[in-house]
């Protein structure tokens, strides 16, 4: 019965925690899986996401999630002129070798963290909301309101971003344009300002998965570097490019590594992911739902 | 230069540093002298990888921690001497380069990327949960007393370390202008066209993450000697994978001279730096650095023509 009751509450939080990190990974989707811009500052700018909605939610007591969508507009913003420096740098040179694109963002996560630190500090910092604190109780299962509101954010804003992506004309450009940039072309559409947007739509969504890591627990400057492994593993999971996939990975890894905090030792949950990832990339390199390329 | 020329020069540079305790009598030069020499260590395995192959490896903390820790865990259960010690770390360095390569290389550099910084992770996290090896406290460890000749402990790692230094060079330009670093640099230029004329692929890409895996792991091996104590946070920090990449980033990756170039300088400057400025601003400056470097001067000090030199081939 203990084991029941064990494996069962093991088996939500893993589902409520894959939910939250689908969020997290669907800016990765976005700029690695359909731009195959291998932004490794993703989770720092997730990170940097989450200290703007502490600090907005701070001082202007507004409710962290309303303040990350507030902050997407800044943040797309922010996406858009970074995009453009990159490409700057590099792809319109026709020089950009992956090395080199990697090295440049992992520079800028340098200095999202190292910018965080000497302006907030190292110490851990948090939000403020009336259902922080507060769980819901379903029989033998306990959760609390801090992981399911942030964890039901997630199939909805996933589910608005693949109509995006499916329905619209401009999505369906943002999924062409890694793969045929001439043919987008004539079409009459500008490959570079579809990047742009993508990019920027990226970072949005780094902010509304700040927030919901704001919501969910403690942040400090370092927290996407735990981050940036289980991202990259349920976006290679899922396949490049799949957006619903993504929620489907992000919960898969969301339980084996709740079943593996509960069953054999919490130290060990950080490898899940690696484990996870090197398997992937093993076995099934196009992912569980990526198409063959 | 040819090469027994060059293997001379080197074994003289040890030699020169095998009397140094003699003449110069100030501790403080060899524990800073030290950190110096073990960034070229650390940067000429790097570059084997990453400069000559293009494949950029974001852990090299994963590596020298593994190295620092196997050397400490050799120490504490055997009471294996430094020698032993720098081997068992080389051997670590082997594995943990193969079989990351291994698993991740058959795809694309930028999983392998990937893996390794979530390498640091992992690795870190495992010696957090090991309590023989001290866990996220550290391990503090007794050290023998250093042979008599160099008259201090820092004045043995320090020998050690630029023995270790000079051999990790001399063997990176010995692959340099062998068959090898031919068949790395055409595997950087285009991997289908390299794999199309014959050369093994995988097969060397294996050898370059063995190589450089044994000797960023060797130069994390005599560290637990130099502070005789060895903790996660310092064995696994970041400083050391950045530092790793950005060295011969601003040297220049194509030759072995880049890295040995961007370590002096840059450790050097550190060395001056981290008595006046915080960590975090050195950081900082080392990642704008980077920034300016990769999107400036893709080659590095070498590719901006201040040290023009022939070319090998």
């Amino acid at each position: 019965m203990l084991i029941l009751n064990l494996g069962l509450n093991a088996l939500v939080t893993g589902v409520v925690q894959g939910c939250i990190y689908a969020l997290v990974a669907l800016g990765l989707a976005v700029t690695f899986g359909l731009l195959h811009v291998p932004n490794v500052a993703h989770p720092a700018m997730v990170t940097g996401g989450s200290y703007a909605v502490v600090v907005t939610n701070n001082w202007y007591e507004i409710d962290p999630l309303v303040a990350g969508v507030l902050w997407t507009v800044p943040f797309y913003v922010l996406g858009v002129v970074l995009y453009e420096f990159y490409a700057r740098s590099f792809e319109s040179r026709g020089r950009g070798s992956s090395l080199q694109a990697l090295t440049l963002f992992f520079g800028i996560s340098l200095i999202i963290e190292v910018g965080l630190v000497v302006a907030f500090g190292t110490e851990q910092q948090s939000v403020n909301a009336g259902y922080v604190g507060h769980s819901l109780a379903l029989g033998l299962v306990v959760i609390p309101y801090r992981f399911l509101i942030p964890a039901a954010l997630a199939p909805v804003i996933i589910l608005l971003l693949w109509l995006y992506l499916t329905r619209t004309n401009t999505g369906l450009a943002i999924r062409a344009v890694a793969y045929e940039e001439r043919a987008l072309q004539i079409c009459g559409r500008n490959p570079a300002a579809i990047k742009r947007h993508a990019f920027g739509i990226a970072m949005a969504l780094a902010v509304l998965a700040g927030a919901a890591l704001a919501v969910t627990a403690t942040v400090d400057p370092f927290a996407g570097r735990s981050q940036l492994g289980r991202v990259f593993a349920i976006v290679v999971l899922a396949g490049m490019g799949t957006i619903p996939g993504t929620l489907a990975a992000a919960i898969l890894i969301g339980v084996a590594e709740s079943l593996v905090m509960a069953f054999l030792s919490p130290s060990w949950a950080p490898g899940v992911a690696f484990a996870i990832l090197l398997a992937t990339l093993g076995l099934r390199p196009n992912g569980l739902f990526g198409a063959s390329r | 230069m040819r090469m027994p020329l060059f293997i001379a020069l080197a074994a003289l540079l040890i030699a020169g540093g095998f009397l140094l305790p003699q003449i110069v009598p100030n501790p403080f030069y060899f524990y800073a002298g030290y950190v110096v020499l073990q960034y070229v260590a650390i940067a000429t395995g790097w570059n084997i990888l990453g400069g000559y192959a293009g494949y950029t490896n974001f852990g090299a903390s994963a590596f020298f921690g593994a190295g620092a820790y196997m050397a400490a865990l050799l120490f504490k259960a055997f009471g294996a001497s430094l020698l032993l010690q720098l081997l068992g770390a080389g051997c670590v360095g082997i594995i943990l380069g193969v079989v990351t390569g291994y698993l991740t290389l058959r795809i694309q550099g930028i999983y392998f990327a990937i893996a390794t910084v979530a390498l640091v992770v992992v690795l870190e996290t495992a010696v957090h949960a090991t309590d023989y090896l001290g866990g996220a406290a550290g391990l503090p460890l007794l050290l023998p007393p250093p042979p008599a000749w160099f008259g201090g402990q820092p004045q043995y790692v320090f020998f050690v370390m630029l023995a270790l230094a000079v051999s990790a060079v001399v063997a990176a330009r010995w692959i340099e202008i062998s068959w090898i670093g031919r068949s790395l640099r055409a595997i950087r230029a285009s991997e289908p066209a390299a794999e199309c004329s014959g050369v093994p692929t995988l097969k060397l890409k294996l050898l370059a993450c063995a190589v450089s895996g044994c000797i960023m792991s060797m130069a994390g091996a005599p560290y637990p000697s130099y502070s005789s104590y060895v903790d996660p946070a310092s064995a696994f920090s970041l400083t050391i994978s950045l530092n790793a990449l950005a060295m011969p980033l601003i040297g220049g990756t194509q030759s072995w001279l880049g890295p040995v170039i961007g370590a002096l300088l840059m450790a050097t400057v550190q060395q001056i730096a981290t008595v006046t400025i915080s960590s975090e601003l050195n950081i900082l400056a080392v990642g704008l650095v980077l920034i300016a470097f990769v999107v400036l001067a893709p080659d590095g000090l070498l590719g901006l023509g201040l040290f023009r030199r022939r070319q090998v081939s």
